[in-house]
């Protein structure tokens, strides 16, 4: 059997034990739905409730990707202009250090009083996952090769082109670690500001499904929301990973695959 | 071959004290007349690259005065220092593009660089996928391709392996005849210095300074005849004898 096979089958082996085991604990235990539904239960009600959960996973996914969005531009933004100049970097870094160690779930509540709903839950997303797109960004730009700084000062490159063609290019490995770990925390970030908002809000989240059948004793539907949170987690995770591995297959040591 | 007699670069009395308190250079005086191959033989750490960082004006000498150069100048590292990303061509082309050249003639420009280093087929290559040998070439084309007077070389050949070395030796004997520039070549090989120079400049340790300077007369074109001939090996004796006294005597 090939590593291939092996790193595909052997999961999907571990799943499908998991799934029987389960199945059978429910069953042989008689455990209510109410304390814990079958693997058959949560998938037929995601069937059933699928209208309801699917424009709830697009309103939380939305949201996920404006963050993930913001978070990108900003996280690369404010690290170029760190490398741009020392005195911004000394005068923000350590606000953003901050903002980032601060758990979010302590900060959407006051989130959620000052700003509207939707923009509260953007705003936790945009909080959590802007700071490894900084983070990484910012190792980037100042790993750049020292000769190839001083070959670009030789032939006399603006500020602009050593940027461009230098810099950015250089820190796009650091940079795209940095957004693929930002895609899943921008996720985290959606969820808890939705959690936060829990029935005082009006979204519609899949957070808030979870915690509205949370309140209403609906387990079922709650896995089945689970179920599609995790899902859409491994999509984005997987989505990054491909672009990234698109963007530097070609060159970058990390992508390239090992001939022996 | 000829030296013209003119210098285009020349440094008096130029010295260089790094922040951290080190005397890299003190008193270096030094001229390279037009069209020469000069050599600077040292000890690792004697403040070779620094003298060729401060011609390039990569570093600002702390006393002295530099003169030149005044035309374009080509810059090989130690490493090929060639950007990952970008495959040969465009590593090539990028002097000329920082430069906003036109970029039609830019590409006429790295196809005949190419050319003369021998990595015409790899222009499409990235880096990673070449040789240390071939990444060195594709650094010298990337150092031509501006058409410099003057080309700086910072032991470029130190880290590739014999073979590779002599046959790079050789080709960059063959462009310097080729394109009468003139090359200035920081190395710590003595047999690397007689082979290629018409005139190698022996610098001391730390800080450096030019010892004395001795003059390789044999002709060119120079072979594998010469780097086994006699008079090879006497020249090799004659530079290596000056750098022990260079030395100091130090072990």
């Amino acid at each position: 059997m090939n590593e291939r096979a092996l790193r595909i089958g052997l999961p999907v082996l571990v799943l499908a034990l998991g799934l029987l085991a389960w199945d059978l604990v429910v069953r042989v235990f008689a455990i209510p739905p109410f304390v814990l539904p079958s693997p058959g239960l949560v998938l037929g009600t995601l069937i059933a409730d699928w209208g309801l959960l699917w424009q709830s996973l697009l309103v939380t996914l939305a949201t996920t990707f404006e963050g993930f969005l913001l978070a990108a531009i900003g996280g690369i933004g404010l690290a170029v202009l760190f490398s741009q100049s020392r005195l911004i970097e000394y005068s923000l870094y350590p606000y953003a250090v901050i903002l980032q160690v601060t758990p979010i779930v302590a900060i959407a509540p006051l989130l959620l009083i000052y700003l509207p709903q939707p923009l509260a839950v953007l705003a936790c997303a945009w909080i959590v996952a802007f700071f490894p797109v900084l983070a990484n960004t910012t190792l980037g730009l100042s790993s750049v090769d020292h000769n190839l700084i001083a070959l670009f000062e030789l032939y006399k490159a603006s500020r602009w082109q050593v940027l461009w063609n230098l810099k950015l290019p250089s820190a796009l490995p650091q940079m795209l670690a940095g957004l693929r770990i930002a895609g899943g925390l921008s996720l985290i970030g959606a969820v808890v500001a939705e959690i936060a908002a829990g029935s005082a809000g009006a979204g519609s989240g899949l957070a808030y499904r979870i915690a509205e059948s949370g309140y209403r004793l609906n387990i079922p539907r709650m896995f089945a929301a689970l179920l599609l949170l995790s899902l859409a987690g491994i999509a984005i995770f997987f989505a990054l990973s491909a672009l990234s591995h698109l963007a530097l297959r070609r060159w970058h040591e990390s992508a390239v695959k090992r001939e022996i | 071959m000829n030296p013209s007699g003119t210098d285009i670069v020349s440094l008096r009395n130029v010295g260089k004290t790094f922040d951290s308190g080190t005397v890299a250079l003190d008193g270096l005086s030094l001229a390279v007349r037009d069209g020469e191959f000069v050599s600077l033989l040292g000890p690792s750490g004697c403040g070779k690259s620094t003298a060729l960082r401060i011609i390039a004006g990569l570093s600002a000498p702390s006393t002295g005065a530099v003169e030149g150069p005044a035309g374009k100048i080509g810059f090989v590292f130690q490493e090929p220092t060639l950007m990952p990303w970008a495959d040969v061509a465009a590593n090539v082309q990028l002097p000329l593009r920082l430069a906003y050249a036109d970029d039609t003639q830019s590409r006429a420009a790295v196809v005949q660089a190419l050319e003369r280093v021998g990595l015409a087929d790899f222009a499409n290559a990235f880096p990673r996928e070449l040789s240390g040998g071939m990444k060195m070439r594709a650094s010298i084309a990337r150092a031509l391709v501006t058409g410099p007077q003057l080309l700086l070389m910072d032991e470029p050949f130190a880290a590739l392996d014999e073979i590779t070395r002599f046959k790079l030796n050789n080709d960059l004997l063959t462009l310097w005849q080729a394109l009468r520039r003139t090359v200035i070549f920081v190395t710590h090989s003595v047999f690397e210095s007689v082979y290629l120079s018409q005139r190698i400049v022996l610098m001391t340790p730390r800080p450096g300074r030019v010892f004395t300077e001795i003059l390789i007369p044999a002709p060119y074109p120079r072979d594998e005849r010469f780097r086994t001939s006699p008079e090879y090996a006497g020249y090799c004796r004659q530079v290596a004898e000056a750098l022990a006294k260079a030395m100091g005597g130090a072990p």
